[in-house]
């Protein structure tokens, strides 16, 4: 099973400590979703992996080697982030072609049969496109470029509701077929938390949550009810944080409910939006 | 069937499964949608879809066939409606209790009310 491990990343800009010791290991045939606030630190990590930046200490290995400037490790990845490494003249047709050269298995076929079903203008330059269907194009490429590591910095950025439903339905279609690593960077949680199987949270340039998104939705709940009652309840509980409402209050809980319930509190789940918001407020 | 964040989405598939052999959708001894139907119909990931179908399997409520699909097991509706029925009590009786209490309705009055019920449905 192949993996990428990053050992005691650190990445500063100046004095800016953009990441602080991360240790993560992203492992085969899984969907990853990489959650952060702006300005986190998420987009830093993809940058470093996919060495279009390199770590002030540390280091990523694939497989046990440094991915550093090493270009066969480099080809097993696909990256692709806001900033576009294509010439803005470039038409979307092109831009397949272009592909095809630098990964042989990219499946042009499945690129065009996407490019039809969500309507894209193939014969326009890139530069002319809305901001939706760069986006569109992006995922395509990735999404038909076979490799066995794909990561996605904000895949839905400016598509409109449809397209993104038909993203995530051709995300999975195709992570079913051939089964690779997909890392979704994204703030947008609520959309993408039924498609994760691993959750990582990153805060202010560390790591605070990595784990299946079971373990962590199963691990937490939230009581709410009268301000006494549940702060009396949570006395002694790991609280995560907690909404007030005029004289009610929602406590959101690290661990597992009590097997009874004081009358006048109502228990339930933890949500991976509530519980990112939780974490991730100052 | 809208899929909600406050129960564990395997549950959710599960339950519409099992709603839809109550309600003779899927009908025993014939093929159920496949792991790669129901991922992509909710957009979920198929090792959730597969963990529900799994408690099925291990429930004798379906079946799989190696490179077919997967079936409805024979007696499985019988089986399905014998467990509803056990957790009739924990599902609808106790949070109608509670509500009732807080609305100060008596027994007496819950009863009336569902034998009223009882003869519109």
């Amino acid at each position: 099973m192949s993996s990428i491990v990053i050992e005691n990343i650190s990445k500063n800009f100046g004095s800016v400590k953009a990441l602080n010791h991360i240790n993560l290991e992203l492992t085969e045939h899984k969907i990853y979703g990489l959650l952060g606030r702006n300005g986190a630190g998420k987009t830093t990590l993809l940058n470093l992996i996919n060495n279009r930046l390199f770590p002030s200490e540390g280091q990523i290995l694939f497989d046990g080697i440094n991915i550093e400037n090493n270009s066969s490790i480099q080809n097993q990845f696909y990256f692709i982030g806001e900033k576009s490494l294509y010439p803005d003249s470039m038409k979307v047709k092109a831009l397949y072609k272009y592909t095809k050269m630098f990964h042989p298995d990219f499946d042009e076929t499945y690129a065009y049969k996407l490019s039809e079903m969500f309507g894209v203008p193939l014969k326009k330059k890139l530069s002319s496109l809305s901001t939706g269907y760069k986006s569109i194009v992006k995922n395509i490429v990735a999404l038909s470029v076979n490799v066995p590591f794909v990561f996605f910095d904000e895949p839905i950025l400016g598509l409109d509701a449809n397209h993104r439903e038909l993203f995530y339905k051709v995300l999975i279609e195709k992570y079913i077929d051939q089964p690779a690593t997909y890392v979704l960077s994204t703030h947008l949680i609520e959309e993408v938390s039924n498609i994760i199987e691993e959750v990582i949270i990153i805060k202010n340039g560390e790591v605070i949550k990595n784990e299946s998104k079971e373990a962590l939705l199963d691990n937490g709940y939230s009581i709410s009810g009268p301000t006494g009652l549940v702060e009396s309840y949570c006395s002694g509980k790991e609280l995560i944080g907690f909404d007030t409402l005029g004289g009610l209050r929602s406590a959101y809980i690290v661990g597992k409910p009590d097997e009874n319930i004081p009358q006048g509190l109502e228990l339930s789940g933890m949500d991976l939006q509530k519980l990112f918001i939780q974490l991730t407020n100052i | 069937m809208e899929l909600t964040q406050d129960k564990p989405i395997f549950l959710q598939i599960a339950e519409t499964i099992e709603d839809g052999i109550l309600t003779e959708i899927f009908k025993e001894e014939e093929q159920i949608p496949s792991i790669t139907e129901f991922s992509t119909q909710y957009k979920i990931n198929p090792a959730t879809a597969n963990k529900g179908i799994n408690l099925l399997v291990d429930d004798g409520i379906i079946y799989k066939k190696r490179g077919v699909g997967m079936f409805v097991s024979k007696g499985a509706t019988d089986l399905l409606r014998k467990k509803r029925q056990n957790d009739f009590y924990h599902t609808f009786i106790e949070r109608l209790i509670k509500e009732a209490k807080k609305l100060n309705l008596s027994s007496t009055d819950i009863i009336a009310m569902i034998e009223r019920g009882y003869d519109y449905e």
